[in-house]
């Protein structure tokens, strides 16, 4: 069974439907690219996966269970917008994960925070937004999740970082896993990518392998969202 | 050497063309154990399976084999090695006369051409 299978998933808001009839299925082991324009509804899907919003219509099965407490335990989830309390040291962020996760590493929390340099002692609310967004992401890949749902993991960090960030999505690739990837910066993830999905105002309109796109169409991902996504 | 990758080819070919000048250029040599799957997908950004893949094209072609508990390993088969000169070197040689008689060279002018480059290289 795959890992992910959602089946005439439909969502709206009011009148405007943001996923619509939407089929996808995933296995794990994968690193998939969720990629669209601005509010073609890849937050929509990835907030219905992790059980913040409900589907109008639709099957949808996260590690065989419906999106609900028991998926939460096995998903670790990177918001698009920061979530933590001002208030709260690194410290206190990660004593906190340690409560509510079973599967949080705190010592693969720390060589990370090590890395980019940033402090235990640091305060969330003294940290620039590019700092917020690394801590942010180093709580959610010091997880050892099935499922790692990552809504715009690198759009605020300069390039350095986002070196550093992918480096630490592909080193911590485990086989049992599935990591979703949400982004419009598409030239900096697609050679970490298995398979491409292309969100198209609510509609899935591309599910390929990201080799076999470079094979047949003889481009990039990049180039291929820029034809099929020209405004 | 850096891992760059060009559009539109598919990047475990790629890969394994690097690896391939690795080991022709004796970065990795015969009998050598070669970095893991994720040591490499690290090192040049790449996706963990498309690496894997690269290494099993390197298997069927005999450049590397797969010792059960240790890692991967460049071969010491003499043959195989020498083909995969054989290939690199003409594939190269192949591009550049190619090129030259794209902007008008005689098949002599290249000769002499690549006479002077070499004895220039050697000073």
């Amino acid at each position: 069974m795959s890992i992910i299978e959602i089946n005439g998933l439909s969502k709206s808001y009011g009148s405007k439907t943001a996923l619509d009839n939407i089929d996808i299925r995933l296995e794990k082991g994968q690193i998939v690219g969720l990629m669209g324009p601005n509010g073609s509804g890849k937050t929509t899907l990835i907030k219905i996966l992790m059980g913040l919003l409900k589907a109008d219509e639709g099957n949808i099965s996260v590690a065989g269970a419906f999106p609900g407490v028991e998926t939460k335990r096995i998903t670790a989830y990177l918001p698009d917008k920061m979530t933590f309390p001002s208030y709260m040291t690194v410290k206190n962020l990660m004593d906190v994960y340690e409560d509510f996760y079973y599967d949080f590493d705190r010592s693969n929390a720390l060589s990370m925070l090590e890395d980019l340099g940033i402090k235990e002692n640091q305060k969330i609310k003294a940290m620039s937004k590019g700092t917020k967004e690394k801590v942010q992401l180093i709580m959610t890949m010091a997880r050892k999740a099935q499922i790692y749902l990552l809504d715009e993991p690198i759009a605020g960090v300069d390039p350095a970082a986002r070196d550093y960030i992918l480096k630490t999505i592909i080193g911590n690739y485990n086989p049992e896993a599935v990591v979703i990837i949400s982004t419009h910066l598409i030239s900096d993830v697609e050679s970490i990518l298995d398979d491409v999905l292309f969100i198209k105002e609510g509609k899935v309109v591309l599910h390929e392998s990201a080799e076999k796109i470079r094979e047949e169409k003889g481009q990039s991902i990049d180039k291929l969202f820029r034809e099929v996504f020209k405004c | 050497m850096e891992w760059t990758f060009v559009d539109g080819k598919p990047i475990y070919m790629q890969i394994v063309d690097i690896l391939r000048d690795r080991v022709a250029g004796r970065e990795y040599l015969p009998g050598e154990k070669i970095p893991s799957v994720r040591e490499i997908a690290v090192e040049a950004g790449v996706n963990p399976n498309t690496v894997q893949k690269a290494f099993a094209e390197l298997e069927r072609q005999g450049l590397v084999y797969t010792d059960r508990t240790s890692g991967r390993f460049v071969t010491k088969d003499e043959a195989v090695l020498n083909k995969m000169y054989d290939e690199l070197s003409s594939g190269y040689i192949n591009e550049l006369v190619t090129k030259l008689h794209n902007i008008g060279m005689t098949d002599n002018e290249i000769k002499d051409a690549v006479s002077r480059c070499i004895e220039k290289e050697k000073i």
